[in-house]
Order: C-alpha cells, then sequence, then structure tokens
C-alpha cells in the first residue's frame, strides 16, 4: 500500500511578528513549522505503515526552505519526501495549489506507485480555508473523507475503508472504496518521535524535488498569481474587542453558585436566556 | 546499512558558536561530522546580547560578511558607571571603525546562527536537531566512544566527542567529566528586544548607514551585585539587559526582572528607548567564573568546548569570540590527530590545551585570572560606593553654584576618604591592579 501525505510548511504563528511601524507581518527570522494539523495525518499514515506496512510519501509544495518540514516528516518515519517547488507557484490559492499538488500525486503514483490514501490536515493555520485537500480529491476524482477523527479498518483486498468523522450533530461511521483523500482531524492522535535511526537516515536524505515541468504541467496559467482566481484586497489587523473580565462573587453550595454566574450572564446578555429557552423547548416537543 | 553508518569520526554536541565553529572546521577538512543538538532548530536554545567580533570567525569563514546576516558595525563604546539618577561616561568613537573590514558587528542570533548552522552543512556535516545527548558511552576502560540520545536505538559511535553542550555542561556532568558549574562562577543576563524604526536608531545614537553603539555600565543598577548592563543598537531594535551573578541574585536582593525594569526607567536609559515597542524578552546563564572556574578540558576521547569550558572573558564581554575559536582550535587538533591516525586519548588530546595557552583564549583568562574573586569580595564597593562617589564628583565638579573650585575639590576627596578611608582606597587601587596585570 502507498500513502501520500501532503504537508504544508507554514510560520510558526506562536512566534510571527507584526511589524511595528509598517503594520505588515514580519516573516523574516520568523521560524517555519509543519502546519499543526498535517502532523495528525502524517501520524495517522504512520499507524497505518505500522498496522499494514503500507510506504509513506510527504509532499510538499512551498519554496526550497520547504525541504526541512520534509526532513522533519522523514524523522518522524515517513519513507521519501517530495518538494514540489517553482517561482510559478508563489502566490497560488487554494485551485492553485490544489492543481499543482494533484498534479504531482499523478505524478508520484507514476514513479512509486499509485497511492490507495492520500492525507491532508483539517486545515492550514496561515490559509485556514480547508480547502486544499478536497481541491485535490475532486481533480483526481478520489473519494473524499473530510474531518476524520478516526480510522476504524482497512480492508485493501476488498479496497474499502472504514472512518469516523466528527459532524455537528454527532459521530458519522463512514465506509467507502478507495482510492481516498482524507483530511485528518486534530487531537486524532500523538506524533511520535522517531528513532535514532530514522533521524539519522532523514538527515541524510535526498529530497526529492520537482518543478512545474517535472511534474508535466504546460499550462502555466493555471499555476501561482496567474492561475489564482482569489484576490486579497486588504488585509489589517482586527481590532481588539476589550471588555472588562467581571468577577462573579457568589457564595454556598456548587448549585448556588452556578446559578449566580447563569444569572450574572443572562443580566448581561438578555438574548441567551430566550435563546437557550427556545433550543430547550424545540428539543422537548 | 544502519550498522555501518553509525560511526562518524567525530561527533559535536551543540550547535551554539563552539559547536558550529568546530563542526564547520572538521567537515570542511573531510571528516565525517555529525552535530547533535537538542533545540528544535540550531539556534533555537540561543541567547546572547549581541556582538559578534569578526576575528574569531574570519578564520572560520573568511568571507562571512557576505553572506552572514549581520545587523551594525560599532563605531562607538560608551563605559558608564551608573548611580541611580547618572552616569559618568567614558565614549570612544571613531571613524576608523567605518573601515572595509569592521571589527565587531551587532547581530541577532536566530538569523545569525540559521546562517552559521546552514553552512556547517554545506560543508559537509550532519546536523541532527531535536535530539538530546543523554550520556556518553564509555568502554570498559572509561574511554569515551560515543553518544547516546533521548531516541530509541543504538548508540552512535565516534573516537572523539567534542562537547559544545553550553553553559550548563550537562552531558559531561552526568558522565562524570566536570562537577556541577558553581553559582559564584555563572552570571544570569535577561534581555529585550526593542523595536524602533531604523531613523529614529540613527537619530537618537548619531548614527549613519549601518554604524552601531554599543553601551556597556556598571554601577548601582546591580544593586551591590555583581554584574554589568548593556544596550546595543542593532538595524531596527535595540537589545537592552542586564545580568549578575547566579549566587548574588540567590541572596534576594533583587530579581533579574526587576533589575531590568529598572535599569530600562533610569534617566540615563529611558530616553534611549522611548517609543519602542518590545518584541522579545530572553534570559540566559553566562559562565564568568573566568581561568579559576575552567573544568577538565580534554579526555580519553573527548574535548570541551565554548560556555561549556567557561571561556569567557566577562571583563571585556567576550564570550562567542573564544567559543568559535575553542571549537575551531579542537577541531583542529582533532583533524591533524586524525590525519596522523593516533588515537584520540587524554594524552594525544592535550594538543588542543597547549593551542590554547597559545591565543588570546587562555592569555587574557590567565590575565584577568583574579577578576571574579575580587570583584565578589568587594562588590558593595565597586559597584556601590564607587559608581555613586564618581557620580557625586561629577556633579560637585560641573554644578555652578558659587562655590569656589579649591572647596569642591576638598569636598570630592573628603567624600572619597570618609566612605572608603584613605587606606581602603590605596588598598583597592592595588588589588584591582594586581588583578588586572
Amino acid at each position: 500500500m502507498h500513502i501520500v501525505v501532503c504537508i504544508k510548511q507554514v510560520p510558526d504563528s506562536a512566534q510571527i511578528r507584526v511589524h511595528p511601524v509598517t503594520n505588515t507581518i514580519m516573516r523574516q527570522g520568523v521560524p517555519t513549522i509543519i502546519n499543526p494539523y498535517d502532523l495528525f495525518a502524517l501520524e495517522e499514515a504512520l499507524r497505518l505503515k505500522d498496522r499494514l506496512g503500507a510506504s509513506v510519501t510527504a509532499l510538499c509544495m512551498g519554496p526550497p526552505t520547504a525541504s526541512e518540514s520534509l526532513r522533519k516528516a522523514l524523522t518522524f518515519g515517513a519513507d521519501r519526501a517530495v518538494l514540489l517547488t517553482d517561482r510559478y507557484f508563489a502566490g497560488s490559492d487554494t485551485l492553485a495549489t490544489s492543481y499543482a499538488l494533484s498534479m504531482a500525486l499523478t505524478k508520484i503514483g507514476e514513479e512509486f506507485g499509485t497511492p490507495e490514501i492520500v492525507f491532508t490536515g483539517k486545515q492550514t493555520i496561515d490559509g485556514d480555508t480547508a480547502q486544499v485537500g478536497p481541491g485535490i480529491a475532486s481533480r483526481l476524482k478520489l473519494n473524499q473523507l473530510t474531518y476524520i477523527s478516526k480510522i476504524v479498518a482497512t480492508d485493501l483486498e476488498a479496497g474499502r475503508i472504514t472512518v469516523e468523522r466528527r459532524a455537528e450533530t454527532g459521530t458519522q461511521v463512514l465506509a467507502t472504496k478507495l482510492p481516498v483523500l482524507i483530511t485528518m482531524l486534530e487531537a486524532t492522535n500523538e506524533m511520535r518521535r522517531g528513532t535514532i535511526a530514522q533521524a539519522l537516515e532523514a538527515a541524510r536524505a535526498e529530497i526529492i524535488t520537482w518543478n512545474a515541468s517535472d511534474v508535466g504541467i504546460e499550462d502555466l496559467t493555471k499555476c501561482g498569481l496567474r492561475g489564482s482566481p482569489t484576490i486579497v484586497k486588504k488585509v489589517f489587523a482586527p481590532t481588539a474587542r476589550s471588555e472588562a473580565a467581571a468577577m462573579i462573587e457568589a457564595e454556598g453550595t456548587m448549585d448556588a453558585k452556578a446559578r449566580a454566574v447563569v444569572d450574572a450572564i443572562f443580566a448581561r446578555a438578555p438574548g441567551v436566556e430566550d435563546d437557550l429557552t427556545a433550543q430547550a423547548l424545540h428539543h422537548y416537543v | 546499512m544502519a550498522e555501518m553508518e553509525d560511526t562518524f569520526d567525530a561527533i559535536v554536541v551543540g550547535a551554539g558558536p563552539s559547536g558550529n565553529a568546530a563542526a564547520y572546521t572538521l567537515a570542511k577538512e573531510g571528516l565525517s561530522v555529525l552535530q547533535i543538538e537538542r533545540g528544535e532548530y540550531a539556534g533555537s536554545k540561543n541567547v546572547q546580547g549581541a556582538i559578534l567580533y569578526s576575528d574569531a570567525l574570519e578564520k572560520i569563514i573568511p568571507e562571512f560578511r557576505e553572506e552572514a546576516p549581520l545587523e551594525r558595525h560599532v563605531i562607538e563604546q560608551r563605559m558608564w558607571s551608573m548611580d541611580d539618577t547618572s552616569h559618568t561616561g567614558m565614549h570612544y568613537r571613531s571613524g576608523d571603525f567605518n573601515e572595509e573590514k569592521p571589527n565587531r558587528y551587532t547581530i541577532l542570533r536566530a538569523q545569525f546562527d540559521k546562517w552559521f548552522s546552514a553552512k556547517v552543512k554545506e560543508a559537509g556535516a550532519l546536523v541532527l536537531c531535536e535530539t538530546t545527548v543523554t550520556e556518553l558511552v564509555k568502554d570498559l576502560t572509561g574511554r569515551v566512544i560515543g553518544v547516546r540520545t533521548d531516541r530509541q536505538g543504538n548508540p552512535i559511535f565516534a573516537p572523539v566527542v567534542i562537547l559544545a553542550e553550553g553553559v550548563n555542561g550537562l552531558v559531561g556532568q552526568r558522565s562524570g567529566l566536570r562537577p556541577e558549574i558553581a553559582p559564584e562562577s555563572v552570571a544570569l543576563a535577561v534581555k529585550e528586544m526593542h523595536f524602533l524604526p531604523r531613523e529614529t536608531i540613527e537619530a537618537r545614537f548619531n548614527l549613519k548607514g549601518n554604524e552601531g553603539v554599543v553601551i556597556e555600565a556598571m554601577g548601582t543598577i546591580t544593586r551591590g551585585m555583581t554584574g554589568t548592563g548593556f544596550l546595543y543598537t542593532n538595524e531596527e531594535s535595540i537589545s537592552v539587559g542586564i545580568g549578575c551573578i547566579v549566587s548574588d541574585f540567590a541572596e534576594g536582593e533583587a530579581t533579574p526582572a526587576e533589575l531590568l525594569e529598572a535599569f530600562k526607567a533610569h534617566p540615563s536609559i529611558a530616553p534611549l528607548l522611548e517609543g519602542s515597542e518590545v518584541k522579545e524578552y530572553a534570559a540566559h546563564l553566562i559562565p564568568e567564573g573566568g581561568y579559576k572556574a575552567i573544568p577538565q578540558l580534554t579526555g580519553d576521547g573527548w574535548i570541551v568546548v565554548g560556555d561549556a569550558g567557561q571561556f569567557v572573558n566577562a571583563v571585556h564581554r567576550e564570550g562567542s569570540n573564544l567559543a568559535m575559536t575553542t571549537g575551531r582550535i579542537a577541531a583542529e587538533t582533532v583533524v591533524a590527530l586524525h590525519r596522523k591516525g593516533e588515537a584520540m586519548d587524554g594524552y594525544t588530546l592535550k594538543e588542543y590545551e597547549r593551542r590554547l595557552e597559545a591565543t588570546f583564549v587562555m592569555k587574557d583568562l590567565k590575565k584577568y585570572k583574579g577578576i571574579p574573586g575580587l570583584l565578589d569580595a568587594n562588590k558593595t564597593t565597586f559597584f556601590g560606593t564607587y559608581p555613586r562617589l564618581f557620580s557625586q564628583a561629577m556633579q560637585t565638579w560641573f554644578r555652578v553654584d558659587g562655590v569656589d573650585k579649591k572647596t569642591k575639590e576638598k569636598a570630592i576627596l573628603k567624600s572619597f576618604r570618609d566612605s572608603r578611608s584613605l587606606r581602603g582606597l590605596l588598598g583597592d587601587a592595588w588589588r584591582v591592579a594586581r588583578a588586572w596585570r
């Protein structure tokens, strides 16, 4: 079995700084990390590898420095890393990104075997769109399973996978045919620590690097800024909603304390009480 | 495959200036090198003021000026003795420092270390981050033959391990190669990065282009503890910090954060920082025990470099240059032995120490070997009484208030005699002169 995990290198949002003078995001010197959501996808792939003996390829589109993130993926235990990099990809929105990645995935299929599963994270922390995964799935005509919290069973012979998907109303158990694209939900697993042998191997590994023409992209207008209909009109820092926190003092039993808190909330936001009452009635009816 | 490849010509523990200097030099000479760093990336754990001294780096990477991320070259040094409301300064500024190859620069370590580490990798060393060396592996004779890490798996072997693990020296300590660092031999420094527009910095410090200023200060700012404050101009920010000996902090006079707040609020410092925005806060230990605190530096299969070897000249605020120099010389020693096919044991590796003796590193540390003890024994005098007396004297002297100069002179001399006595003054002068020579 072959699994491809799409990862993205993103600036570590915990360490990002806004330039005090120009108010733009200062990317220089800000450490980069693997998009945290992608780590859940990668770990899930590695677990399948442990269970089923799959080979795992990590794929990343980004600048040449994104090879650092790929190397990290190798340290965790991925078998192979592919960097898709080209200046023509600069400024790609989700449409252009999913196009380039699906071309790379096709090429990966040709070179290393068609993947049965393509994993992505739920979304990235810098774009927050959650569109690239589904975009790849529809371009490559893969079944898609989004917001997956658990892989219940994988039946390779039958070409079937069963998963749990967290939905607003509860957990859905879904089964579908392979090949499939899965976007993995956060906090569903915990990333392992690679062994010393894996770490050494990762440090030595060659990162496979492809550009647009390597993956068979001929029409460059589908790439980068030109291939991106999304336009960023304005970037601004949100104004802080600074409301003073209120201290609610209450004596007595837990119930009394809870009532005091609820009363205080209702007093401050009368609409909340009405909404909750309406909702409660609706459920009982 | 793994079996064979887990042996290297040398293992370097740590990716600070000394470790990078060592790993770079070894790899450049064609040895197979594994550098292990516990931080997320090389430099993630490193903190410094920070001043880069060109000479030490030039001897490793001569063309560094063309590539390394540098902030400003230093054209002016200000040495301040401070009391609570004033400072007495000695400033040296020279157009000569606008030379083609300036001798020191302010740098931001996060960016500089990233560059240095990239050079190490380029030279061919294998760099393993997020990996902590937990212990040194020894053979039956006690000889160090490799390292064990916090990652699962076999140990990694090498005929020599260069310990560039920084001030705490935990690996060396755990392996019984060195004692725990004494609180009297280590300073705790805190610093902040204050962002200011380029033009503001240049106007405020009278600078053009990439010129920079360094302020080193001592006095009542450390409340009678042994320590100094500093302020460095970067391209678009100012690094400001203060540090004191840990055993002094332990006496509870003030916390590092309190000292830094007071230092920033001092009437001589506050205007320089006005309108700035704090963007970073960092703290680090600095080994300041000097020559007498240097631990055993070599043994069978191991060498200590950089902060781990207490290589800091506290008097001149030099450390990273000593780190790079010791790292380079350790590597050169290893390369020479490797070429001759000699064993790396306690006897042959002594060559490292002999080579160090011939450099400024050991010469300077030896010269100042008496200073840490002298300062510790007289800290309230040197960091309280004298700065106060100097400031009072200056104020008496420069204030025009109808008092005649002869009377002022007498008052100044009396103030010194009253608080230190003639014997005390002469004694202090003699002790300083003796420690300095």
